[in-house]
């Protein structure tokens, strides 16, 4: 039998397995609307902004590991998921979206609603895909998938005018695809992991050092096993922690920017650096000229391109994460060498030196609601065990720092694109894909009014999300630049007439709270937490002055971190030797 | 240093435009930039010639080699191979400079192609360095409009760029 376009592209979703599908009706993609009324395998969320569509796939895959799958008409409805693509582009989160075009025939006449969607679209995704035959769909779309989820995974555009939509051919669609021009390499070069196993060995000041690829890999288990195996220091990147259990005494904390003082200066004074599913970004490393001046370097990633694109790698290792490292622990029991333990004991005597330091500290007995406080608070609340969704700006470092991830996908932030609004839609994703699992959404009062609008679609769709606005009243994070590096100019990160957000939860079906003293925080917290049927829109009036530390500014290295005042930062300075 | 990258590319539209937009969008030189379907029709082959730190083209190939419709690409200059660009130039050409001209065409043995009054076209074919020389033979005011295809490469031996 023939189908539509439009048919064949829902039913190759379910054939996909695809469970939700989030996007955002218009002209161009009218038939395919039609087509997702008349079946019942595919359920479509309708956001409120095509932003929070792709945000919301974008959570949806995150946490489950699955590919989101979003949906938008031609032109505005195209460029309005520009900056999602991207999100999950820099990323590397798997995803597929459906972008309408106008009809065939009308590609290039500046049509109504008519966009390059190919050409805007191709600096921020994996791949993308015009459709001119519908005989071609079926394919295509499979290419899509395979190509958005294997390798360095990340999200394929399908751009598909009206027309083929309509147009009717014979559905096949394929088991399995393969390209001649796409091979991701998986397995890693075995004498490159036998190097690298041998350094690993040698080592008298290791460190371990992965990021978001042991989560898109899924292989936090067997990354645990080595770094026990090994009882090497091991420290996180922003997209990859939850990946190594932050409780665990192995675990040094975040590095980079706004990492612990023991991850920095252990990264900095480190022999041997195993590097996996991370590429070295400019907030890890600081000024690469000064990035850890005594390691040998060994880089294992997917990507060749991630390698010794910023900090050259001794010994490059081109593979997926969860090979490579079963690999590792397999060649590391072989051989029956064990680390130098005199070394190691030495190194963590210094580790455990610096981490006396206590980085993290901060006034927890302040009359005003210290943000870090309420973290800590939810994360005794949720015992550890929610999935947190953020934003951009201060709230995010801090939820990074004090929430104590000890499970991979339960950390869903944009991490390398930075963009604000993420974390509501990221929360219904998240909150979909679990529809049992405690979802918060750390946030602050700036990112929060980026996707406000996505607060309507939870009242639809009933996700009782916990948004923890954390509510300075400054745009926080350019508020600390420039207290510290403009003469406390604050120059547009205050943000007069903000609205009343409970009353704004409120207008929108939802409970909202404001909070106004540390007393308060946890009871109100529960409150939110227990009820499993409501979105909680927590209200806390936090500190204005309260900054992110400790903190590496721009053009210094690890061992160059500003501290906090309470631990002997002096912020006149901002420099600790 | 400069680089030859020779790249089989699906034949698909757009093609050229993920790669020149990689190039802008990395910042990356690109001195010449030639595409054209191969034997294969469902196959384009470019010859692009930029130029960089080793650190810079090594991240340059892995770029290019990440993109999903390359199928396979190699670096000309990393062994011996034969170089080519095509030119074809206007000089105005009357009186005594006729002669002067077409002696000098001999010499770098192209050919006039069209021919006025006032003008010759020439065409000439070599490696870059020759036409170079050759337009810095002809009086600079003689020239009227010079065209070049770029550079087009392919590997010395007798095994060819292929799937």
């Amino acid at each position: 039998m023939e189908l539509t376009g439009a048919q064949i592209l829902v039913k190759a979703l379910a054939d996909e397995g695809v469970e939700y599908i989030f996007g955002y009706p218009g002209g161009a993609a009218l038939h395919i609307y039609d087509a997702l009324y008349q079946q019942d395998e595919v359920k479509h969320i309708l956001v409120r902004h095509e932003q929070g569509a792709g945000h919301a796939a974008d959570g949806y895959a995150r946490s489950n590991g699955k590919p989101g799958v979003v949906l938008v008409t031609s032109g505005p409805g195209a460029t309005n998921v520009v900056t999602p693509v991207a999100t999950a582009h820099m990323d590397s989160i798997p995803m597929v979206i459906i972008t309408a075009q106008v009809p065939s025939h009308l590609i290039g006449d500046d049509a109504f609603q008519e966009v390059d969607s190919i050409g805007i679209t191709r600096p921020c995704v994996k791949h993308n895909f015009l459709v001119k035959d519908v005989r071609d769909l079926a394919t295509t779309i499979k290419k899509a998938f395979y190509v958005a989820t294997s390798g360095r995974p990340g999200p394929v555009v399908i751009d598909l005018p009206k027309d083929i939509t309509a147009n009717k051919t014979e559905y096949i669609y394929p088991k399995t695809i393969a390209m001649r021009s796409y091979q991701p390499t998986s397995e890693g070069h075995s004498g490159q992991i036998r190097k690298a196993v041998q350094v690993l060995l040698g080592a008298k000041r290791p460190i371990i050092y992965t990021g978001g690829g042991i989560i898109l890999a899924n292989c936090s288990d067997k990354l645990t096993e080595l770094v026990r195996l090994l009882g090497y220091p091991c420290t996180n990147t922003l997209m990859g922690l939850g990946s190594y259990p932050a409780d665990d005494p192995l675990f040094v904390g975040m590095l980079g920017m706004h990492g612990t003082y023991e991850a920095n200066l252990a990264m900095h004074e480190c022999d041997v650096m195993l590097c996996i599913g991370a590429r070295f970004d400019d907030r890890v490393t600081g000024d690469t000229n000064k990035f850890s001046p005594y390691a040998k370097i060994i880089h294992v990633d997917v990507d060749p391109s991630s390698i010794s694109k910023t900090i050259s790698a001794d010994i490059p290792v081109v593979g997926s994460a969860d090979v490579v490292i079963d690999k590792m622990i397999s060649q590391i029991k072989e051989s029956g060498r064990k680390p130098d333990a005199e070394a190691l004991q030495k190194w963590w005597d210094q580790i455990d030196g610096w981490r006396k330091v206590d980085c993290l500290d901060y006034d927890r007995d302040s009359d005003l609601i210290k943000p870090q406080f309420v973290v800590e608070k939810l994360y005794e609340v949720t015992k550890g065990d929610a999935y947190v969704t953020s934003d951009v700006g201060q709230h995010q470092m801090f939820a990074a720092q004090y929430y104590k991830f000890t499970k991979p996908r339960r950390w869903i932030n944009s991490g390398g694109l930075g963009t604000m609004g993420f974390g509501l839609p990221a929360a219904m994703g998240v909150q979909l894909a679990h529809p049992d699992a405690t979802v918060a959404c750390v946030t602050g009062e700036g990112s929060i009014q980026m996707c406000l609008q996505e607060l309507s679609t939870c009242k639809q769709y009933d996700l009782p999300l916990n948004i923890v606005n954390l509510n300075n009243r400054y745009l926080g994070m350019v508020r600390q630049w420039q207290e510290f590096f403009y003469d406390r100019r604050y120059s547009n990160s205050y943000m007069d007439a903000l609205p009343d957000l409970v009353k704004l939860a409120e207008g929108y079906g939802h409970i909202g709270i404001r909070i106004e003293n540390p007393a308060d925080v946890e009871g109100a917290l529960k409150e939110a937490l227990n009820d499993k049927t409501r979105l909680y829109f927590l209200d806390f009036i936090t500190d204005q002055t309260e900054n992110v530390y400790p903190m590496i500014a721009a053009g210094k290295g690890h061992h160059e971190m500003h501290l906090s005042p309470r631990n002997g930062g002096n912020d006149e300075e901002r420099e600790l030797a | 240093m400069r680089h030859i990258i020779s790249i089989l590319m699906e034949n698909e539209s757009g093609a050229l435009s993920r790669v020149a937009g990689l190039f802008s969008a990395r910042g990356y030189n690109i001195e010449s930039l030639t595409v054209a379907p191969t034997e294969d029709a469902s196959l384009s082959r470019m010859t692009l010639v930029t130029s960089g730190t080793d650190r810079v083209v090594e991240q340059i190939k892995k770029q290019l080699n990440k993109l999903i419709d390359v199928v396979k690409l190699v670096d000309l200059v990393e062994n011996e191979h034969v170089e080519r660009e095509i030119s074809l130039i206007k000089v105005r050409a009357a009186g005594n400079a006729r002669d002067e001209i077409n002696r000098l065409v001999g010499i770098f043995r192209g050919r006039i192609v069209d021919v006025t009054d006032t003008s010759y076209t020439i065409e000439l074919t070599g490696n870059c360095g020759k036409i170079d020389a050759f337009l810095k033979a002809v009086p600079n005011d003689t020239i009227i409009e010079v065209v070049r295809s770029g550079v087009l490469g392919i590997a010395r031996g007798e095994k060819g760029l292929r799937l």
